[in-house]
């Protein structure tokens, strides 16, 4: 009774921090951009602006929520909802702290690129059923540029696996005791970090929304609350990349004096505020630049890094 | 585990009997990823959490998406949905009802031949075994699919090839 009772305090834990971190990230993500490109960011609302938040919600919740009668309305309704039902269920697989974690999957790794495979669904679909043709245009771009980048965020990541020998998460983090993955697999991480762009659609590759030239991508017709559901999943998305980033690469929960949940989430901050810079300082590339910077060199990269890293272990093991 | 198999078998035939009624092929498509993912479920829980993540990655999560993808570019309209009703005849279904009887048929058969192999409490086969496996008595065979794979590859690259006046063309015109 006590492990069902532990087990639940930990799937609405997860989820109810999640949620929350992702709709605080709103106000942390509009003050750092406001400090790093020298101006003021909200700061009226509450102590530091905090209540913007408050006030984001309040109005969004309140929004009409339209749904265009050119569009095909239950693909339209599901489509927002994928993203984040995709992500959260991410999640599930990474383990906080030596026992925190929701479910300890010998296949944690790869039930992280699955989710993050079905999370395409949520643009292609968004894109298509509102029957507009710049949402269109977004969900192609959107759906070219995830597929590509996922093939080799998949092949990036094979290097750690090889090192760890398992796709256990936890068993990941164990094996990062003596040395963190992001010194001997660092051509890895640098790929997964671009590749988690790409999935997140972040801002140096966030061409499925480019408003300059799109309106707002795939999300154009989506109004209320139906739209909130694309930014939290957004949002979500950027905490589950870096929590995997640190997962992965920067021995997760391992570090001296504080407890490992707080090893934890302060690596993921500093990742999210990567993130947020990367958004300060980059401008986008080219639709074709990114396709050819996919194809081109990132993949044969990612290949190499799988065979050299593969041939080491071999010789030294 | 049993509630699980027989929850999840359910839905599969469901959602492959929706897959074919769909007139909107995009719905249908979706109603086909829904099939994919109960199957996965069902993987799961026979022990093979390994095929089960591939079935999610690789058909419900990159085949699946590089379909819709098509159906999206066609830009089917209103009308394509009215040429399906008037292609979905019931008598349609009467040659395809007959052929899948019989496979029912013969699936109940072996399944009743063979009670004795109960579907549940195998063993989990792990990612480790499934790749021992795969690269130790199958070698020959992976092999052999990789090179249908990289055919299939050369043959869509030189599909996909733009020729090389029509570039110059490209060119003078630009």
């Amino acid at each position: 009774m006590n492990e069902i009772i532990r087990s639940l305090i930990i799937v609405v834990g997860v989820l109810v921090v999640m949620l929350s971190i992702s709709a605080g990230l709103i106000w942390l993500e509009r003050r750092m951009l406001g400090l790093w490109q020298d101006r003021y960011g909200p700061n009226r609302a509450g102590p530091f602006g905090l209540m913007q938040v408050m006030a984001d919600m309040i109005k969004i919740l309140f929004k009409e929520d339209w749904i265009p009668p050119f569009a095909d309305r239950p693909v339209f309704v599901i489509a927002p909802a994928v993203v984040v039902v995709t992500t959260l269920m991410s999640f599930a697989v990474i383990p906080f702290a030596p026992s925190i974690g929701v479910v300890n999957l010998n296949i944690g790794l790869l039930f992280f690129l699955g989710m993050a495979a079905l999370g395409v669904y949520s643009v292609v679909l968004g894109g298509w059923s509102s029957g507009s043709k710049y949402s269109l245009l977004g969900g192609l771009r959107a759906t070219a540029q995830m597929l590509s980048y996922e093939v080799f965020m998949g092949l990036s990541l094979m290097g750690v696996v090889i090192l760890a020998g398992s796709f256990n998460l936890g068993d990941i983090v164990e094996a990062q005791r003596k040395m963190w993955f992001c010194i001997p697999q660092f051509i890895g991480l640098v790929i997964f970090i671009i590749a988690g762009f790409a999935e997140t659609h972040r801002l140096p590759f966030d061409l499925p929304e480019a408003e300059s030239e799109l309106v707002a991508g795939y999300h154009s017709e989506y109004s209320g609350m139906k739209f909130g559901m694309f930014f939290v999943g957004e949002y979500l998305g950027i905490t589950l990349i870096s929590a995997m980033i640190v997962t992965l690469f920067f021995g997760g929960w391992l570090g001296p004096v504080l407890p490992p949940l707080v090893w934890f989430l302060l690596k993921t901050l500093v990742f999210v505020l990567g993130f947020i810079l990367a958004r300060a300082s980059l401008p986008r590339p080219r639709y074709d630049q990114l396709m050819s910077y996919a194809w081109k060199v990132l993949l044969p990269l990612s290949l190499l890094n799988l065979v050299v890293t593969g041939g080491i272990v071999l010789a030294v093991g | 585990m049993n509630a699980v198999f027989y929850l999840s078998a359910v839905v599969a035939v469901v959602a492959t009997l929706m897959v074919i009624t769909r007139l909107n092929a995009v719905h249908a498509l979706l109603y086909l990823i829904v099939s994919l993912l109960s199957v996965a479920v069902i993987f799961f829980v026979l022990g093979a959490p390994f095929v089960a993540a591939l079935e999610v990655i690789v058909y419900a999560g990159a085949i699946m998406v590089l379909f819709v993808f098509v159906i999206m570019m066609l830009n089917l309209g209103p009308q394509t949905v009215e040429r399906e009703r008037s292609w979905l005849l019931p008598s349609m279904w009467i040659g395809p009802t007959i052929l899948t009887l019989i496979l029912a048929g013969e699936l109940i058969y072996c399944v009743l031949q063979d009670r004795t192999h109960g579907l549940m409490g195998t063993s989990v086969v792990g990612p480790k075994q499934v790749g021992i496996t795969l690269f130790g008595p199958y070698l020959l065979g992976v092999e052999l699919a990789s090179m249908l794979l990289l055919a299939g590859l050369v043959g869509a690259y030189h599909l996909g090839r733009r020729d090389p006046e029509e570039k110059q063309d490209k060119g003078g015109n630009g």
